[in-house]
């Protein structure tokens, strides 16, 4: 039914959805808990982490609490054992409708872009999809901007007041930022970028003071309209770009020899203290490396202590997954490729020979 | 058995990104395509009517130009087209979109074999939320990253993608599936078809049309009616350009490790 906006004021706390598979929870909950801490403090509300499961979910809550979560509701039921969207949307709606909170997060994974729409169609609200960054507080909005865009902040007039959740956005490929709000609806919805926004440090004594209350939802028959028949999880290796501290990212420049571009990439990841491999999309179209391996605005965003892009010319859609890391070193046969343009250090040569000079000169010199 | 296929009209960002004043996009001046991921999407469906003789029905809302898209998609083997525009529509957010969408369709008909298929999202926005919004507002279960799909009697068996595997996930029909680039390859659009295609009928859906439609408050579309609106655009600052180093292999490579040694960076 249709929100009733004259009930605008009864909407409060923060919720974070935390999605769990076989029973363990994604990182991307730890992300958004410990961002909804930080907007939770700014609004001096509550922090609510649900957690919808099979039996035995409930042991995850205590986690949840450590990085931030005030209280945590949690559904134990078999039909949520695993993600059905009928399901899921279901016990949420529920649960929103039941305590009316202000802010709702959900992780941007495959499966919290498959929740979070429904969700929000159906309590008749705005989401704010793919978010890198949220603010409550103007001044600290206001301070973001100063940072983060081009405009004259300072000579701009804000409503300092604001307290609607301000949901920060990639548009046009990268190309332009946008900040959407929510201002007439609740919750607010907001989707969130795994891998963006920075994990608190884990606190025992709130961990263990974590409030846990346990809900119950009905389903009817008819309620769940799909069945999942098997959930396989691929036997590769995964690639933890997200987690990574170093990543050496190849592009189009080993084409001469794939095979080696991709040894000396593993390693230069090595002689740098230990790290991963990335791929611009021209490495994982030609099936060099597999998709998990790229980076960019339709592979994974990153922002590790060290990124190395080799052979990789710069595209946009490609930055818009990388720039934001600490230190950007590219090395290019091209000294006008764009990639350089966000390099910390550029190094105009050949990959297949600067490379092993870099791998020799740090085993020379960290021994 | 008839087969809708949402599909979008959308500036060509792979390339240069032009920008008004005020910061939104310039779409005007851009190149259009049809979304990449709508074409698997189409092919999905039009993969179907090979098999089982069903018709496909291409449906978008945009302006009026988007109906040489549309012909295009008939001329690749869809047998109508539906144009949903009106001036009301303009500055939908996906939940005002979704709205206006699923009330077309409803308009349309759905029936118990039916299938709408979308693709899992557009370049231009990026937000994956229309097809699940549309299913949600039609009532359909939905399935979303399908990268294989099998019609099996009167269900549907689909592979859907995680991030790090597949489910095959059971569903029933009438239903809303969103399709992944690994589903297919699209196939070309023919000569013949654009020859048989370039005057034929196309259905327009407007104001007048779509605003009795019970799935439709007329309070909930266009800018003014969308729960999102934007606070602000802007352009990040370029990252002031780093160093580029000099000399030799060696000479770059001595450098290099020595600054990230005194920075403590290694
Ligand atoms: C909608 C959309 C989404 C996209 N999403 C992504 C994405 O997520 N991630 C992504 O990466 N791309 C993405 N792309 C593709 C992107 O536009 C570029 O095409 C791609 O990033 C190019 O990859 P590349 O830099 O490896 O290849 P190229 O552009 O071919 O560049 C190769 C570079 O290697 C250099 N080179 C050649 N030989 C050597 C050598 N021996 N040593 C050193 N350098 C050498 C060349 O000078 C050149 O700069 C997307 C495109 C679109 C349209």
């Amino acid at each position: 039914m249709a929100f009733d906006n004259e009930r605008i004021e009864d909407y409060k706390d923060i919720w974070v959805f935390c999605e769990q598979r076989e029973g363990k929870l994604m990182s991307t909950d730890i992300e958004l808990i410990s961002e909804g801490r930080k907007l939770a403090d700014e609004r001096g509300a509550k922090l609510v982490g649900l957690l919808l499961g099979g039996n035995g979910i409930a042991d995850a809550a205590q986690e949840l609490g450590g990085y931030g979560a005030d209280k945590v509701y949690v559904i134990e039921d078999e039909k949520l054992d695993v993600y059905t969207t009928d399901a899921y949307t279901k016990a949420i709606c529920d649960m929103i409708n039941d305590k009316k909170p202000e802010v709702f997060l959900v992780g941007a994974s495959t499966i919290g872009r498959d929740l979070a729409p429904r969700v929000a169609a159906r309590l008749h609200t705005g989401l704010c999809a793919d978010c890198t960054h949220l603010d409550i507080n103007m001044d600290l909005y206001t301070d973001f901007l100063r940072e983060a865009s081009t405009m004259d902040i300072d000579n701009m007039t804000f409503d300092m007041e604001d307290t609607n959740l301000k949901m920060t956005r990639p548009a046009f490929g990268g190309h332009m930022m946008a900040t959407i709000i929510c201002p007439r609806f609740r919750p607010c919805m907001a989707t969130v970028r795994p891998g963006v926004l920075k994990k608190a440090e884990f606190d025992e004594k709130k961990a263990a003071s974590v409030v846990v209350e346990k809900l119950q939802v009905t389903f009817a028959a008819g309620d769940i309209r799909t069945k999942v028949l098997e959930v396989v999880k691929e036997a590769r290796k995964m690639v933890d770009l997200i987690g990574a501290e170093v990543i050496v990212s190849v592009g189009n420049g080993i084409s001469k020899d794939p095979e080696k571009g991709i040894k000396l990439a593993e390693e230069l990841a090595e002689a740098l203290g230990g790290g991963v491999v990335g791929a611009s999309r021209a490495v994982t179209d030609a099936g060099w490396l597999t998709a998990d391996h790229q980076v960019g605005q339709t592979g994974k965003t990153v922002r590790p202590r060290i990124y190395v892009a080799l052979g990789i010319s710069g595209a946009i859609q490609h930055k818009a997954g990388m720039e934001d890391s600490e230190i950007i070193i590219a090395v290019n046969t091209s000294d006008d490729a764009p990639i350089f343009e966000v390099a910390d250090y550029g190094l105009v040569g050949d990959l297949y020979e600067v490379v092993p000079a870099m791998i020799a000169d740090l085993q020379a010199n960290i021994a | 058995m008839r087969i809708y296929v949402c599909v979008k009209q959308v500036p060509d960002t792979s390339g240069k990104v032009a920008v008004n004043d005020n910061g939104t996009l310039n779409r005007a001046s851009m190149a259009t395509i049809i979304n990449p991921d709508d074409m698997n999407a189409v092919e999905a469906a039009l993969q179907l009517k090979d098999e089982l003789g069903c018709q496909v029905t291409v449906v978008t809302m945009g302006p009026p130009p988007a109906e040489g898209m549309l012909r295009e998609l008939m001329a690749m083997g869809a047998d109508d087209a539906v144009l949903v525009s009106g001036r009301e529509f303009g500055g939908s957010d996906t939940f005002a979109t979704s709205q206006i969408i699923a009330g077309a369709l409803h308009n349309l008909g759905i029936g118990k074999d039916d299938i709408v298929f979308c693709g899992r999202q557009a370049i231009d926005g990026d937000t994956a939320q229309v097809g699940p919004q549309i299913a949600e507002k039609l009532n359909l279960p939905q399935v979303t990253y399908a990268a294989d799909i099998k019609k099996k009697g009167d269900v549907l068996c689909v592979k859907r993608l995680l991030e790090d595997g597949y489910m095959t996930i059971e569903v029933q029909t009438p239903c809303l599936i969103t399709c992944v680039k690994e589903l297919n390859e699209p196939r070309y659009l023919t000569v013949k078809g654009v020859m048989e295609n370039y005057d034929k009928d196309i259905v327009v859906l407007d104001y007048e049309a779509l605003k009795d439609e019970e799935l439709i408050d007329v309070d909930s579309i266009g800018l003014k009616g969308s729960p999102t609106n934007i606070f602000k655009s802007f352009t990040p600052p370029q990252k002031g350009a780093g160093r580029m180093l000099a000399g030799s292999v060696e000479d770059m490579s001595n450098e290099l490790v020595t600054e990230l040694l005194k920075k403590h960076i290694v």
